[in-house]
């Protein structure tokens, strides 16, 4: 028998356990193999879809679904929080006493937010890394009539490195249209040397930046917020007022996994190979998505294009074979939309060796994230795209 | 895959960020987290494969108010020595 656990009802956990499905029906229907996912809540969540919460337009309700109905009927699901692995006896334990063995094990566990890490995040600071934060930041761009909006990044990495400048190019926008832009100041606070990470994407947003009269800070790494001044306090000295501040909460990895010694303390990001996705040189143990210290994005596209690789690697172990064929290995594919405000878009498509070469912004990329979100619960967690 | 390793007390040898195998901005990230971690006067050496790290990191030594003691090239990766100032 092959047990097959995949801990996370993620975009990675979900899609991996659904392909791996068909590449071993025989195995499941002989009772050979067995596939079975571990999620914390039993809802499959679209977080992509938070930032169009504090955006408008869009309803927490509809981005989620319960697991159940996104797995193939093939694989067991299990709602439990896990709260260590055993890598000895190979046995996964879970809150409530009750452990699973594996044989083969996927680490699809995504990051999590730690905004209480900073004082004062949670009282002065709105993000929009949870449905119900992207609503209260929803409402506080309601009431905004005009002052200083000041957009950071307390920590990296951090989930969909495009998103906080999404987030100021559509606040400007936005503004624009409520004719409060004249009465604004809008600061974007980078903690590198440039607007993005990549350096072909920052080239493109900085004259955007520049274009919509937004203040690019580089070198800004968020160490304080102080209430009663209403500034916001760098690591490097300086200092912004804010009316309204918005802030990417620090990320974290998941803590059990620290504590069961796979990844290192503090981040608790997974020591993950860049091809073949093992986690510390384990030959049963995988990572994808949000969960690895790979230098990649931490986004949904990433455990897309992640996952085919590992069900092809786990396939190839249960199957007696070596991993063969174009998800043989992992080369770093990533692909996502990238808000330019104005309903309009670009696209970021790049791996390990091409960075991306977005396109000139137009309607049509934005259009094209618009129906990727509304399509996603029967494309991408199916494996159909 | 990062690790860092820390002298004993009052040693001369400054503490090693060793970001061999991490790309930008994973050695700079290293660097601000280990200066946070610092006291005043500590002296920190990061070790680099990245060739932006010979770049960004004496930029960002510069804007945060610390000293730059040196950048030095090894076989196969850039040691970059950093004292902290404040």
């Amino acid at each position: 028998m092959n047990r097959i656990l995949v801990l996370g009802g993620g975009v990675g956990g979900t899609l991996t356990a659904n392909l791996l499905a068909r590449k071993l029906g025989r195995q499941l229907k002989a009772g050979t193999a067995a596939i079975t996912v571990v999620d914390t809540t039993g809802e499959h969540v679209y977080q992509p879809g938070f930032m169009y919460i504090a955006m408008g337009g869009e309803r927490a309700a509809n981005l989620h679904r319960p697991e159940r109905g996104l797995l193939d009927k093939r694989v067991n699901l299990v709602v439990g929080t896990v709260t260590g692995i055993d890598e000895k006896t190979r046995v996964v334990e879970l809150a409530d006493g009750s452990a699973l063995r594996y044989d083969q094990l996927v680490l699809a566990t995504g990051s999590r937010i730690v905004p209480e890490s900073i004082e004062h995040f949670a009282t002065e600071a709105y993000h929009f890394y949870s449905a119900e934060a992207a609503g209260d930041l929803r409402a506080a761009l309601d009431r905004f009539k005009g002052g200083r909006i000041v957009v950071g990044i307390a920590g990296m990495p951090y989930k969909c490195p495009p998103a906080p400048l999404e987030v100021s190019f559509l606040i400007e926008s936005e503004l624009r249209d409520r004719g409060l832009r004249d009465k604004t100041t809008i600061d974007f606070c980078s903690p590198i040397g440039r607007a993005f990470t990549i350096e072909s994407v920052s080239e493109m947003a900085t004259p955007i930046l520049a274009e919509k009269g937004i203040e690019l800070h580089t070198f800004f790494n968020v160490e304080a917020i102080d209430p009663e001044r209403k500034v916001v306090l760098s690591l490097e000295g300086e200092e912004l007022p804010y009316d309204l501040l918005i802030l990417v909460p620090p990320h974290k990895g998941q803590q059990f996994l620290m504590d069961s010694g796979l990844a290192p303390a503090p981040g608790g990001w997974l020591p993950t190979d860049r091809e073949t996705l093992r986690v510390g040189g384990r030959p049963d143990v995988y990572a994808l998505g949000d969960a690895t210290d790979l230098p990649l994005s931490k986004a949904g596209s990433t455990a897309h294009f992640e996952a085919p690789v590992v069900t092809e690697q786990i396939a190839a172990a249960v199957l007696g074979r070596e991993p063969a064929g174009k998800h043989a290995e992992y080369h770093g594919k990533v692909m996502c939309f990238f808000e330019i405000g104005d309903g309009k878009g670009t696209l970021l498509q790049f791996d390990y060796t091409h960075p991306p070469k977005p396109p000139r912004p137009n309607r049509l990329w934005h259009l094209g994230k618009i129906v990727f979100n509304k399509t996603y619960w029967h494309t991408v967690p199916k494996g159909r795209i | 895959m990062l690790d860092t390793t820390t002298p004993p007390t009052g040693a001369a040898t400054p503490r090693t960020i060793d970001a061999r195998g991490s790309y930008c901005p994973g050695p700079l990230m290293e660097l601000i987290r280990a200066i946070r971690e610092s006291q005043v006067g500590d002296t920190l050496a990061v070790l680099s494969s990245d060739n932006g790290s010979r770049s960004d990191i004496p930029k960002w030594v510069e804007k945060a108010g610390h000293r730059l003691i040196g950048v030095t090239a090894r076989d196969g990766y850039d040691e970059i020595v950093v004292e902290k100032l404040r």
